[in-house]
């Protein structure tokens, strides 16, 4: 067992984990921050990303214990006192989900696109994008989503 | 008679279902948690086919915080054979179907031993001290020679890899095929596919020892055939098992299932009286969720010259997979009805084999039996027109059936309600701008470009809202087609929609809010819909088959109409007034000529609740069921056109614009029309251009993770221009069609029809699906037929 | 799926790294990005029973100059080598290439040290390195050592470091006035590529004064392609690029798998390499 302490979505938690124990799980089973799903087994889908220290990652291939004295921002973390981002408005007015199991991800991977490119093309966003799947969408309203709130003045994605 | 309002059915309302999807306070099943929950993990067969010697399970019972491991032949009696409700001939061969194999196992994947552990990773670690001795038996790999002398059988008891022989016919074929100038034979086949739904499969199981009941958690499509099925399994009577599908993160077929990680979780929290849960990881999905497609289809037809067709013959080969699941045999047989599509002609036959194999059962995905049929007719189509020098779009105008001729009863004895192809089809041309395509794709020819232009056409229809339960019970489907839904108008005036439908992304309580307001004449903000839960929405159906708005749907604007009738008496009554000279328009009655005596359905619902002053008699209610059994299918259909560039010194197929024009009826939400066709088109396009289920020579899954099972991904994928048409339906009060599974069965042959369409100049008539670069580049190699059958990777 | 159980260390420093390594012997795996481990892990493809975290010494990130040459550390991000201006500047291809890897997320955690050590032949790095004559430094218990790229990727996953050894940096020398091309060819953005191809030219008055070629999964190791770089030499025009082109699979023996057969591998690889070059001498 070694023991963490990690700041995830604003609060600090100290635990004993086993190495192997992937962050996703830690997130999942041990926080009861069930927000970010898992979707596979190679960090091919991407519904597991969440922010590491401010950058996008897949919190299936990233251990616990590298977590540590680091802080974790889920989808979870985002609204505050029930003010939505833009981009999970955007995600809302522009129907860019459907079952909404890839839009944890999703809306994380293109908070990062947006850190980046704050005003990216359409093709940009499709291939800032190109690690998370989604089955449901076709992607046309996620692009959308996330043009949208590239094209306000100010991004506070 | 109700007059209602149009301000909700029409309007592109956001979803009432995202606000806690985007925020992540999600109720995946895998969410699930209670005290003292056990992880069920399951040990699955690493060969397509051998006798099992030996289970031993001591180690792992001796692993610190294992609490329990079983063989299948441990609780074999237990868990009962898995059902199949669909055994479409009489002869139907249906084999037995333990949840956990007993003495052979028939698919890599197939589940050998379980260990039930105090967490997931303890579970994990324990399927490790399982031993297990086989002794590897041949196998069947292959859908062309399973029936061949000499393979193996997947089951030696029955003695055939057959599982049953489906025909039907109507004209004379063969005469129609005697005075016909052209008779174009091809073999298609439809790669075996992986659903995917992001969501891998989840079960939780909390058992209530004292009162011998059970709460069923599970990722389904069918929590109320779920219910059913399992009492019917597992002994278990049905009011002592609650099903709950939570949230659901997509199905496409794949949770419209049985599954025996079901009834394994639930006979195993019965026996060890503890709640259990059982998660699959996505390389279990591969294997163990239930795959689609895979069909060897042989079709031919006869024309005249002019382009006439004069009939069609199908002959099917249909892999089953190891095992007949829910719905197997009849994936196929919904196909059946759909090869002559939209065309008029003489003389059809059809018929269908089904076979077993050592693979993962195959069952329903997205379209299920419908795609491959769009997928036949529209391919051989356009190699039709090819044959005559005909245009693609020219040839089907003059085959299909026009818009004054409905409704029309098809060759295959459907009898199509509405259409207007027609209308469809030009204005996709108009908006693919299909002239000057045609016209750059000449010109690449003629400057001989190395980057090749194909345009390919789809004129699809579908047959939707499954099913008339009359329908299915000559087609030996075990169960009916009908939809509940009721209505509770509370005494504050808020509504209560309770759907028999288990929606799973599709947005039933924006689009049922929408109905039940327009219906009741409330706010869209005052309808809650309630839905896949066997307690709180006993009544139900499920989801699948585009059958949710058309059936559902519907029955929810009906139970809305019981409401208003009753809430027309207590009105009538109130106001003093005879019925027929009330009004109800925006939610309130008034009486004809002195509109300031009006009441709401409001307080009518609220006078019931009261229930002080009530017409004798009366029961003290306005609330209403409606269970809708439809008497016939509903026709969506549209036209969807692809430009491809194929570079020809890589063999890639680039998909340069892609316009559909669908008409699915009314529309009660445009946004949530649209998501489900750019979604359904990306599924289509995927089977068409990426995913392949592989074997390996011995049987195994090579495309076992979404590292090799190549799912596209936003860049893959083009911007759909989408546009309708609306031509209402007939057979239903809302004049709706259903379009969940539309743009899937549209999408796969526009895309290989102008892969091919591009090639042709090099002497190609087939690529066989995925179109991978590969196969493009070794067909242009050969300058003949891709489909020759020689593959130069498996 | 589920890791198997390990011992885990965190050394804050290249020389406890090492001595860690040295103790464990065959039985621990260094975890750099972990982007390629932590997956064959949970699929239970590896199982180590010691993992070596060197995300926590900081020594091993980082891009700086050295003469002509650039010294990348090993544990420098794919995100982070992207970005870098003296990678920009003086490696394009580098920063191309890798801005091909994968996708954004992966690129935050996953490492060029990571990407090498692994020698993973459908890996996009290993080819860029092997053409741009980079080198690579290892440290072990015996001290460093420095392995020029071409001896570094011996089989398939399987570099020229040894069980006690951590590779540490890499050593680009600068490519000023080369052109530069990496040409990818996979069937979806984020699949691996069945083949890819890495073009360096340097022209001289209108022709191309040399050229080298780099080959992705066209066989167990990263390749240069030899014969065609030396067809290339002098090449004035795209007809005579097309040509020397052709030359580009010689020698070469390329797997056969789902995603390919070895002749579709192989002519990918002469297209490729025409294109690679077409671009990279702006002849395209």
């Amino acid at each position: 067992m070694t023991h963490i302490s990690v700041k995830v979505d604003g609060t600090t938690y100290e635990d004993e984990v086993e190495p192997r124990l992937l962050l996703i799980h830690y997130l999942r089973d041990r926080l009861g921050l069930t927000g970010t799903p898992i979707g596979c087994d190679t960090s091919n889908c991407g519904a597991c990303t969440v922010e590491l220290d401010g950058t996008a990652v897949k919190s299936c291939t990233v251990l616990a214990v590298q977590a540590d004295g680091s802080e974790v921002t889920t989808v979870q973390g985002l609204a505050h006192d029930g003010e939505l981002t833009a981009l999970q408005r955007a995600f809302h007015e522009r129907h860019a989900l459907q079952c909404g199991y890839c839009t944890p991800g999703m809306i994380m991977a293109a908070r990062d696109l947006l850190r980046e490119h704050p005003h990216p093309t359409p093709d940009e966003v499709r291939h800032g994008l190109e690690g998370n799947l989604c089955r449901c969408t076709g992607y046309q309203n996620i692009v959308r989503a996330v043009l949208d709130v590239s094209e306000e003045e100010e991004v506070t994605a | 008679m109700i007059e209602t309002v149009a301000r909700e059915v029409g309007r592109a309302r956001p979803r009432k279902e995202d606000a806690h999807l985007i925020t992540g306070q999600t109720n995946w099943t895998d969410n699930i948690s209670v005290n003292g929950l056990l992880h069920l993990a399951i040990l699955r067969s690493p060969m397509a086919h051998a006798r099992i010697d030996r289970v031993d399970v001591s180690a792992a019972l001796e692993r610190p915080g294992v609490i329990a491991a079983f063989s299948g032949r441990d609780v074999a009696e237990a868990m009962g054979s898995l059902p199949c409700a669909w055994p479409v001939a009489e002869d139907t061969v249906v084999p037995d179907h333990p949840p956990i194999a007993v003495d052979e196992v028939r698919y890599a994947g197939d589940p050998v031993a379980v260990v039930v552990a105090r967490d997931r990773y303890t579970a994990a670690d324990a399927l490790e001290a399982v031993e297990v001795d086989y002794t590897p038996l041949p196998a069947a790999l292959d859908i062309e020679s399973a029936l061949a002398e000499g393979t193996a059988l997947v089951h030696s008891d029955k003695g055939t890899n057959r599982c049953y022989d489906y025909h039907s016919a109507s004209g004379d074929y063969e005469a129609a095929k005697a005075r016909a100038d052209v008779v174009l034979t091809r073999r298609y086949h439809q790669q075996r596919l992986i659903p995917t739904a992001m969501e891998p499969r989840s079960v939780v199981v909390t058992p209530r020892a004292a009162s011998g009941d059970f709460t069923l958690y599970s990722s389904t499509q069918i929590p109320h055939v779920l219910r059913v099925l399992l009492a019917v399994t597992t002994g278990i009577p049905e009011n002592k098992i609650r099903v709950v599908a939570p949230d659901v993160g997509g199905g496409f077929g794949s949770k419209l299932q049985v599954y025996g990680e079901e009834v394994i979780t639930l006979v195993l929290a019965k026996r060890l009286g503890r709640p259990l849960k059982w998660t699959e990881s996505r390389s279990e999905a591969n294997v163990a969720t239930h795959h689609g497609r895979s069909q060897v289809q042989d079709i031919e037809v006869a024309a005249r010259r002019d382009g006439t067709l004069l009939g069609l013959k199908v002959s099917l080969l249909a892999d089953m997979g190891a095992y007949l699941m829910l719905l197997t045999p009849g994936i196929p047989i919904l196909g059946a009805s759909m090869y002559p599509a939209i065309y008029k002609m003489g003389a059809y036959e059809f018929s269908c084999t089904g076979v077993f194999t050592n693979r993962t059962p195959i069952d329903a995905y997205r379209g299920a039996g419908r795609p491959e049929a769009t997928f036949a007719i529209e391919r051989i189509m356009d190699d039709l027109a090819a044959e005559l020098g005909m245009d693609p779009v020219d040839l089907r105008r003059h085959n299909w059936i026009r818009h004054e001729e409905f409704p029309y009863t098809t060759i295959a004895g459907l009898t199509y309600d509405s259409g207007n192809y027609e209308a469809a089809t030009d204005k996709a041309l108009a908006l693919f701008d299909y002239d000057k395509l045609r016209a750059e794709q000449a010109d690449r020819v003629d400057h001989a470009d190395t980057v090749r232009l194909g345009i390919g056409v789809s004129t699809y229809t579908e047959m939707c809202g499954l099913a008339p339960s009359r329908w299915l019970g000559e087609m030996r489907y075990a169960a009916g087609g009908w939809e509940a839904a009721s209505i509770r108008v509370l005494p504050t005036g808020k509504v209560e929609v309770v759907t028999g439908t288990s929606p799973h992304g599709q947005g039933h309580v924006t689009s049922w809010s929408q109905i039940a307001a327009d219906a009741l004449g409330v706010p869209f903000e005052d309808v809650e819909v309630m839905h896949g839960d066997t307690m709180l929405a006993p009544h139900g159906m499920d989801t699948y088959g585009s059958r949710s708005l058309v059936i559902g749907g519907v029955a929810v604007h009906e139970a809305a109409r019981k409401v208003v009738d009753k809430a027309r008496k207590v009105a009538a009554h109130l106001l003093e007034a005879n019925e027929a000279d009330l009004d109800f328009a925006d939610g309130a009655f008034s009486v004809k000529g002195s509109p300031e005596a009006r009441k709401t359905i409001q307080e009518v619902a609220f006078a019931t609740f009261a229930s002080h002053d009530l017409p004798d008699g009366m029961e003290p209610s306005i609330n209403a069921e409606h269970v809708l059994d439809p008497d016939t299918f509903s026709f969506p259909h549209g036209t969807h056109l692809c430009a491809v560039e194929v570079d020809t010194e890589t063999g890639a197929a680039h998909i340069r614009s892609y316009v559909c024009v669908d008409d699915v009826g009314k529309v009660i939400n445009p946004m949530i029309v649209e998501g489900q066709l750019h979604g359904g088109i990306a599924q289509g396009i995927a089977q068409a251009l990426y995913e392949e289920a592989v074997y390996d020579e011995e049987g195994n899954l090579v495309t076992g993770t979404l590292a090799d099972y190549l799912v596209p991904g936003a860049p893959d994928l083009p911007e759909f221009v989408s546009d309708r048409t609306e031509t209402p339906a007939t057979s239903n009060p809302l004049g709706v069609k259903g379009v969940g599974e539309a743009g899937t069965i549209a999408s796969t042959p526009a895309v290989v029809n102008a892969v091919v369409d591009a090639l042709r100049p090099f002497g190609v008539q087939d690529i066989r699906m995925p179109c991978t670069p590969e196969r493009v580049w070794q067909a242009l190699r050969s300058g003949q037929s891709g489909q020759s059958g020689k593959e130069a990777s498996a | 799926m589920i890791p198997p159980a390990f011992e885990y260390a965190c050394p804050s420093s290249v020389d406890e790294a090492v001595r860690m390594l040295a103790d464990a012997g065959e039985d621990a795996k260094v975890l750099a990005g972990g982007q390629s481990l932590l997956p064959l892990m949970r699929l239970r493809l590896a199982f180590p029973e010691l993992v070596v975290d060197v995300n926590r010494i900081p020594e091993l990130r980082g891009v700086r100059e050295d003469g002509d040459a650039l010294v990348i550390g090993a544990m420098t991000t794919h995100h982070d080598v992207i970005a870098d201006p003296l990678v920009r500047r003086h490696a394009g291809l580098l920063a191309a290439t890798t801005s091909t890897v994968a996708d954004p997320a992966v690129r935050h955690r996953g490492t060029l040290g990571g990407s090498l050590a692994h020698a993973d032949p459908a890996g996009d790095l290993p080819a860029v390195v092997l053409v741009m004559d980079g080198e690579l430094v290892a440290q072990g218990p015996r001290g460093r050592r420095t392995i020029p790229a071409r001896e570094f990727f011996v089989d398939y996953l399987q570099s020229a470091l040894a069980p006690d050894e951590l590779l540490v940096e890499v050593r680009i020398p600068k490519a000023e006035g080369w052109g530069f091309r990496y040409e990818k060819f996979h069937r979806v953005a984020q699949a691996w590529p069945i083949v890819g191809v890495a073009a360096l030219v340097r022209r001289d008055d209108g022709h191309i004064a040399e050229a080298r070629v780099g080959l992705t999964n066209m066989g167990t190791t990263p390749l240069r392609a030899p014969a065609a770089e030396e067809a290339l030499s002098g090449a004035g025009d795209p007809d005579a690029v097309a040509q020397a082109a052709q030359e580009a699979a010689q020698g070469t023996r390329p797997s056969q798998d789902t995603s390919a057969s070895p002749e579709y591998r192989a002519h990918l690889a002469r297209v490729l390499t025409k294109r690679a070059v077409l671009a990279a001498a702006g002849m395209g």
